[in-house]
């Protein structure tokens, strides 16, 4: 789960992480109060809220350009704030239909004198968090990963050790750092530390984090991310959860223990296991067709799951044809079937549907799907079915 | 016939009193599998189903009723605690089945596994189990359309697996062990681990190996194949045509957004290794059939 910079840098105060004064607007009035705690003699920056990078080189819908925005005073504050409310921002990340920006975030500007890139994230393959840092933040760190390797610091921390002193000392030498703000540093990366374990993150990034002309450290940007099976402990990150951010499909998948993925295709397919799910995306690909989104109906595939993702589906209105790919293992085949007829009859379905059921009591399955008055096509392979539905969405098309 | 579990097996159930828990040990004694105890903590004394008895610990199961290999089902904000619980009474197989672990726990058991000189292999979690077929079925697969035989299968979905099975199965070639190592991103045994279990068994005779999207296990594995395995291997990865940074379901299953863990890359690993590839789910089997015989 992933939350809104104004959201992480909130958090990382609480852990006594330096952020600079800031305040979140949703409406033009709240726009108004935020920027009166805003000095008028100085810099304020404007930064659209929304879950993806690249905000600052990004293009609103209207031409606007920049969803980051650093200006002189309040009245040039407010028209920035104007133009970004409730406009489309297009960035690197967002894909071509852009993001609403419905939260922007107001905060004091900073006298950058250098900027750093520091993060911790799980590492999957060692199963333990690391530390990564650089002299070179501001940027794209991938960036940095590929071109200059050796500026990239990797620091791994045990979770059962914990972060130690030596540690953080490690990475505030690496990173050039010297007298207080070795120790100022040091705070820091203990803050950042306990915020991700005591949280449950997968990451937390701060890039950049600069010192300023008095040679303090700040964070200016944030991004954090959580562990979704780890939410249930932790309600008022839960609380942080923006809807808006998330497709309405998917949301709606989620209350039916549906794991549902919208792309950008038109083949909708629906599929017991997500490993299945995904080898039947692939095969949808493979035959030239473009799959419209993952959907992995679990083992169980009842009735009212498979009425509620036949919804969902539908709901899309890219869907030009569904395939439905289930492998009947201890939910035999038969039962399945019925499932899928009973819900084909109770949702109003207008595009071709192409069943393939394999395994136990397949036969019995494939029977009450050709008598079932349903109009769709059986099919005898999950090849055949991936031809099947290619072909008749072309057709139509 | 076997890596892990066979005829022997004593097995201990983990949450044996819940719906979950019930419902698959029903399945796994009609199967054949000896279940020796369950464990819910408080149940102590009572009989599961009238034949099996409960206990309150995984220790007490050991010690009473010599269980030598775990299965848990509960809930997934106790699993990592009764992996812990499992490991302390130094049970030598835990299968966890549980989905939705947090992944912190999971790095915490982790470490107890590999930094205490502990005597257990844990599978899993978020996986469908093992089953060494027609001597023991431990976790959720459908028994019935596995045979048994001389192919090893390891996979980290389950659904896949069933169908590469169901594939084996249908033209003929049984299975010796079949594992599920699971779909999340930390987890007890890995492809590499299983793959050079089933090569050094001297009963498979071939080893089938499913991937998906996210992390680098195949590429371990791969890369271990290429020096060490002789015997036919063949393989497929799920999630070509996912796109980047969005978790497919499976917790592990994602390419990060620096494109690091895609099924290019994997199948790429594959080739190089001389793994023989199936392109597409429904050619599992014939992938394998194309070099080994049987």
């Amino acid at each position: 789960m992933n939350i809104h910079e104004y959201q992480a840098k909130r958090l990382l105060q609480e852990y006594g992480v330096p952020v600079p004064r800031g305040y979140a607007a949703q409406t033009s009035l709240e726009v108004d109060t935020a920027i009166s705690h805003l000095s008028d003699d100085e810099m304020i920056v404007v930064k659209a809220q929304i879950h993806a990078g690249g905000r600052g080189k990004g293009t609103f819908t209207d031409g606007y350009k920049g969803g980051v925005k650093v200006v002189k005073g309040r009245e040039a504050a407010k028209e920035a704030a104007n133009h970004m409310l409730d406009n489309t921002l297009v960035t690197a990340q967002t894909g071509p239909e852009g993001r609403k920006v419905q939260t922007l975030y107001l905060t004091e500007g900073c006298d950058i004198e250098h900027e750093y890139y520091l993060a911790i994230v799980l590492d999957r393959e060692t199963a333990q968090s690391v530390i990564i840092a650089s002299t070179e933040g501001g940027m794209d760190i991938e960036e940095v990963a590929e071109k200059t390797p050796e500026k990239l610091i990797r620091v791994p921390v045990s979770p059962t050790m914990g972060l130690r002193h030596h540690q953080c000392r490690q990475v505030a030498f690496a990173l050039g750092f010297k007298g207080d703000q070795i120790k100022q540093f040091a705070r820091i990366l203990t803050g950042v530390y306990k915020m991700f374990w005591e949280k449950n993150a997968m990451l937390v990034e701060i890039n950049p984090l600069v010192t300023d002309k008095a040679g303090n450290l700040i964070a200016l940007d944030a991004k954090v991310s959580f562990d979704g099976n780890a939410i249930f402990q932790h309600p008022e990150i839960q609380q942080l959860r923006d809807l808006n951010e998330e497709d309405p499909k998917e949301i709606e998948a989620s209350k039916h223990n549906l794991a549902y993925i919208a792309l950008d295709g038109n083949i909708a397919c629906m599929v017991n296991g997500a490993g299945l799910a995904m080898a039947t995306m692939d095969i949808i690909q493979s035959f030239g067709g473009s799959p419209a989104n993952f959907l992995d109906v679990g083992g169980g595939a009842n009735e009212d799951q498979v009425t509620a993702a036949f919804k969902i589906i539908l709901s899309d209105p890219n869907v030009k044809g569904i395939l439905v790919n289930i492998f009947g293992g201890i939910m035999k085949c038969d039962v399945i079937a019925n499932g899928i007829v009973a819900a084909a009859k109770n949702v109003d379905i207008t595009v071709p549907l192409v069943v393939r059921l394999e395994g136990t009591n397949v036969e019995a399955g494939k029977k009450i799907l050709r008598e079932s008055g349903v109009a769709l096509t059986p099919a005898d392979s999950l090849v055949q079915a991936a031809e099947i539905i290619v072909e008749q969405v072309k057709a139509n098309s | 016939m076997s890596i892990l579990v066979n005829k022997d097996t004593r097995l201990v159930v983990q949450g044996i009193t819940g719906k979950t828990g019930t419902f698959h040990t029903q399945q796994c004694v009609e199967y054949g599998t000896n279940v020796v105890a369950g464990v819910t903590p408080g149940k102590g004394g009572q009989m599961w189903e009238g034949k099996v008895p409960v206990c309150n610990t995984v220790a007490e199961a050991v010690k009473e009723y010599g269980a030598n290999a775990s299965v848990i089902y509960v809930p997934p904000a106790f699993a990592a605690d009764s992996i812990l619980e499992a490991i302390e009474a130094e049970i030598p197989l835990v299968i966890c089945i549980t989905e939705g672990v947090p992944v912190r726990d999971m790095a915490e058991v982790r470490r107890r596994l590999y930094f205490h000189n502990t005597k257990t292999r844990l599978i899993g979690p978020n996986c469908p189990g093992i089953i060494t077929p027609g001597e023991c079925k431990i976790g959720i697969m459908p028994g019935y359309i596995h045979k048994p035989g001389r192919v090893g299968v390891v996979s980290r979905s389950g659904t896949l697996t069933y169908e590469a099975v169901w594939q084996l199965t249908q033209r003929g070639h049984g299975q010796s062990t079949c594992i599920g190592i699971g779909g999340d991103p930390i987890n007890g045994t890995s492809q590499l681990d299983a793959v050079r279990m089933l090569n050094e068994d001297p009963d498979t005779d071939a080893i089938i190996m499913i991937g998906e999207i996210g992390g680098s296990a195949e590429e371990e594995a791969c890369a271990y194949i290429k020096e060490h395995v002789t015997k036919p291997v063949a393989g497929f990865i799920a999630g070509a045509s996912a796109p980047k940074g969005r978790t497919m379901g499976h917790a592990g299953a994602i390419v990060s957004a620096s494109g690091a863990g895609t099924a290019e890359a994997k199948f790429a690993a594959m080739e190089d290794a001389g793994v023989s590839i199936a392109r597409n789910p429904s050619e599992i089997a014939d992938a394998l059939l194309k070099i080994y015989k049987g």
